[in-house]
């Protein structure tokens, strides 16, 4: 009976304390942007810039939690080394452009520059497509049939060789994107001057989500990765090819990767050996917002982490007074991240998996 | 399976076994792309500025060769054929990896390969050739195929002469790679002239790589006649204490006269190793007894960390000057108290969610420890220095510099190692194991799922947390960019090698993982790409770790035999020296 009561007290306390936790996350919020909205500092063309930046940023998160969302709704497995895929991407985007900027060809004429941009996506996904089902052949499909944590752990090693990989390779510097002045000019766009860049980063990233949803929702190769996902055992009893519709689900992960890492690269115009980790982790987020397993939920997911990422700091944080809130946009984003977690693990759209199966 | 070689001649000498050339193919461009590998992330060219046997062979060399043979000796494994098939197969596959450095050498030779690639430099080029430049691209065809054919001829000996070739082989590698760090202490002990013949200032002399393979191979030799481990397995169960016991002692006396005699580079690098087998030990509870994946350790080793740093520093922003003694005991309240407040809104979520959420926290940490925020408080970027050493003594005492430390650390992991062990076999360690088997099954017969685990999490926390005090101790300073995701990767990772849930496989896993990076600063670069390897190849090949417990050693093996675990580890033994 004495048992009984002390595990009944804890759970109590555990209760209070989860919903103090919300309710300390609400206040936060609330507070701060009232705290920031009548302190009138900052303009209407202030928000609409971080608006679009943010559109802009959650757009390439969102070409990159596909990639995680589709593995993880067909294996159950977080693919860790997912980000260090889209910095091969941003990579092989740079030694394009340098080569073509050599040539003299990266800033010839809009139509160039456009070309430019076109071709070393292309060769980007050439490059991250291959690797990543090297990856999964390596790394992952022996440990198909093992306990979760292991293909975690081994998922967590592919990341380490991929980033050191790299750096044995290109070595530890930072590379600096040759600059495409076309990208930089503005547009005006009702009302507002956008960057031709922030225009075909969204664009491309729309363009490639929505080929993608087509392809998963239309073609025969889709259906079966539907079907693998839902039920491995029964697609294969079905004549699906499960070896292969897992292959082309690592596949179509590493192609929108791949352009992702070109995109975010001429975005901030640099690229590292290390480039993919933070992004890796802040889309496997996006992923987990939307609804893990759930294609649009990765787009939503993605989109409103950049959002948040882009706005957040500077409405949530700078009415407190907090000196430079933007050193703390991670800490909002994995905030974020575990809150979604701990309160809503099914994510925005819910999980389209079955959760009794995970 | 066996396809024939096709042509008109292969029907006529039908009853020799088919030459099946497409593995060997296959395996020998396998061995090209990973020897392409070694060459370009560096591998190759860095290794070589160290010699293995002076003048006669450098580490680079010695990869490059390794990787060759290997895709010989790979490529004919499984021949069944005739001599000259063996020596045919291992002499394609070979060439066929020596081929690919050739190409490498050519393309080099015609295309700027170095604005790409970093190590694609002449100095490789000239690795590769033996000094010839460009023009001796044939090089490496021809080497790889000598070496490819003597390792098809070598899978011909019989099984216990390649045993032995190969300890001695290894031997020479490993004397060559620690060849400074045996030879200083050597110097200036009664075997200095031994040392002299040994060992010259760079590595191994010619003279000493024979005696010390010689010496290897009898040894090994002299191990197999009289087959030790039979002798010590026939001894009986009850009796074994008597074996076990007085190499027990001669061990821990070992382990506690170590840093004095050594220098004080080496005592820094075993306090490190004994300050991870501390955090391994506490981490182990989490992840080996309650299967929680904690990649936020981190976390709660900064708040240990930076709980001594306030408590105990003479700098700017010590607050109140304790001594480390007073400020440990609050190092680890803290970190568990941090343990509570983060693990309660998440142990309720699946295991692989708790792996990104524990990593979130940690990065939460680290930002927030370097940012202009906590500035005032922490000292942003800048960090705590001025942490006094937990014993005030002058320079020359036994206990001087990192020596304290590492008998802080050792009596730290002594406590931590008795703890587990008590837990192990007691209600809460049961229920654990339980929870990490089948959280659904353990929560059906009455265990509190989200009770248990936070124990567990608030213990790994709290043995953080005195890593984390430990640590700044060692250290001198606390800073932002300490507290990486990667002290947590290193943690995990030398559990998952040593062996899940076993005490020896901890130590022996911060001793591969963490100090031989250390004794081989020069290499560190590649410190990490050893890693990820080495988690990959451990998850696939030997998931239970190097040393693991038997409990995890009967479970893993348990289905593919139904044996007493006495001869299940006699099994696997016998296995590992047939693979």
């Amino acid at each position: 009976m004495q048992v009984g009561a002390i595990e009944r007290v804890t759970e109590v306390a555990i209760a209070v304390f989860l919903w103090a936790l919300r309710v300390v996350v609400i206040l936060v919020v609330v507070v701060g942007s009232a705290l920031t909205l009548m302190s009138g500092r900052y303009s209407l063309e202030t928000w609409s810039n971080l608006v679009v930046s943010g559109l802009t940023l959650g757009s390439i998160y969102a070409l990159i939690a596909l990639g995680y969302t589709m593995v993880y709704g067909i294996l159950r497995m977080i693919n860790f080394a997912h980000g260090e895929i889209f910095t091969s991407g941003a990579f092989a985007g740079y030694f394009i452009a340098v080569g073509l900027n050599s040539v003299g060809f990266l800033n010839a004429s809009p139509l160039a520059s456009l070309l430019s941009v076109v071709i070393m996506i292309a060769v980007a996904i050439a490059i991250s497509t291959p690797l990543a089902l090297l990856v999964e052949r390596i790394a992952y499909r022996p440990l198909r049939n093992a306990p979760r944590l292991v293909p975690l752990i081994s998922a967590i090693g592919a990341s380490y060789v991929l980033q050191y990989t790299y750096r044995g390779l290109f070595g530890p510097g930072i590379y600096s994107y040759p600059s495409v002045a076309w990208l930089n000019e503005l547009l005006p766009i009702g009302g507002l001057r956008i960057r031709v860049l922030d225009v075909l980063v969204v664009a491309s990233a729309i363009a490639m989500m929505v080929g993608l949803y087509l392809f998963v929702m239309r073609t025969k190769m889709g259906t079966a990765i539907r079907a693998v996902s839902e039920d491995k055992e029964t697609a294969a009893l079905m004549g699906i090819d499960v070896n292969r519709a897992i292959v082309t689900t690592f596949a179509l992960g590493a192609v929108m990767a791949g352009a992702a890492g070109v995109l975010y690269s001429l975005l901030y115009t640099q690229v590292y050996y290390l480039t993919g980790f933070i992004p890796g982790i802040k889309a496997f987020t996006a992923a987990v917002l939307g609804g893990i397993g759930n294609i649009p939920g990765a787009m939503l997911g993605g989109l409103f982490l950049g959002q948040v990422e882009s706005i957040g700091p500077t409405l949530f944080l700078d009415g407190f007074g907090v000196p430079s809130p933007n050193q703390l946009k991670d800490v909002i984003a994995f905030t974020m991240l575990v809150l979604v977690l701990v309160f809503r693990p099914s994510g925005i759209l819910g999980e389209r998996i079955a959760k009794a199966r995970a | 399976m066996t396809r024939a070689l096709a042509g008109p001649g292969a029907a006529t000498v039908a009853p020799r076994v088919a030459f099946d050339w497409r593995p060997v193919v296959r395996i020998g461009a396998i061995g090209g792309a990973v020897s392409l590998y070694l060459c370009l992330v560096g591998i190759v060219p860095v290794f070589n500025q160290r010699p293995l046997i002076i003048g006669v062979i450098s580490l680079g060399q010695t990869a490059l060769v390794l990787s060759l043979f290997a895709t010989g000796f790979v490529a004919t494994r499984k021949l069944t054929g005739t001599a000259g098939a063996r020596f045919l197969a291992g002499g394609l596959a070979g060439g066929i990896a020596g081929a690919v450095l050739s190409a490498l050498v050519l393309v080099g030779s015609v295309v700027p390969l170095r604005n790409v690639f970093l190590n694609a430099s002449p100095e490789l080029y000239d690795l590769l050739t033996f000094g010839l430049g460009t023009s001796g691209f044939w090089a490496p065809l021809v080497t790889g195929i000598a070496l490819g054919a003597l390792a098809g001829g070598f899978s011909l000996l019989r099984p216990r002469l390649r045993r032995s070739l190969y300890v001695g082989f290894l031997s020479v590698v490993i004397m060559g790679l620690f060849a400074g760090l045996i030879r200083t202490p050597l110097l200036s002990s009664p075997l200095e002239n031994l040392a002299r013949l040994l060992f010259a200032p760079e590595g191994l002399t010619p003279v000493g790589a024979v005696i010390t393979f010689a010496v290897a191979v009898a040894l090994n030799e002299y191990r197999r006649t009289n087959d030790l481990g039979r002798r010590y397995r026939a001894v009986p169960s009850d009796r074994r204490w008597t074996v076990i016991a007085p190499a027990a002692v001669v061990l821990s006396i070992a382990v506690l006269i170590l840093p004095q005699t050594l220098g004080s580079f080496f005592a820094q690098v075993i306090a490190i190793v004994a300050l991870y087998v501390m955090m391994g030990l506490g981490l182990n509870i989490t992840l080996g007894l309650a299967g929680l994946l904690d990649l936020g350790f981190v976390a709660f080793f900064a708040v240990g960390a930076y709980t001594v740093g306030l408590l105990t520093s003479t700098g700017e922003y010590g607050i109140a000057q304790w001594s480390f003694w007073a400020a440990v005991p609050f190092a680890v309240f803290f970190a568990m108290l941090f343990g509570a407040f983060l693990g309660l809104p998440i142990l309720g979520i699946r295991g692989d969610y708790l792996a990104i959420a524990t990593m979130g926290f940690g990065e939460i940490i680290r930002i927030l420890a370097g940012s202009d925020l906590l500035k005032p408080l922490l000292g942003g970027p800048r960090g705590i220095t001025n942490i006094p050493k937990p014993f005030d003594v002058p320079p020359d005492h036994w206990l001087a510099g990192p020596n304290q430390i590492y008998y802080i650390a050792l009596a730290g992991a002594a406590l931590i190692a008795f703890i587990a062990w008590r837990l192990r076999g007691s209600h809460l360690g049961r229920a654990w194991l339980a929870i990490r088997e089948d959280e659904d099954v353990a929560e059906a017969t009455g265990i509190n799922l989200v009770q248990t685990k936070l124990l567990a999490y608030i213990l790994g926390a709290a043995f953080a947390g005195l890593g984390g005090a430990v640590f700044a101790a060692l250290v001198g300073s606390i800073f932002a960019s300490s507290i990486q995701l990667i002290v947590s990767i290193n943690v995990v990772a030398l559990i998952i090698v040593g062996g899940m849930g076993s005490i020896p496989g901890v130590v022996v896993g911060a001793i591969f993982l963490i100090g031989l990076p250390e004794l081989f600063r020069e290499f560190s670069e590649y410190r990490y790409l050893f890693y990820g390897f080495a988690l990959i190849a451990m998850m696939r090949f030997r998931p239970e770790g190097l040393l693991p417990s038997r409990v995890t050693l009967r479970e893993l093996h348990v289905a593919e035999n139904e044996q007493p675990p006495d001869a299940a580890e006699g099994a696997l033994v016998a296995q590992e020296e047939a693979g």
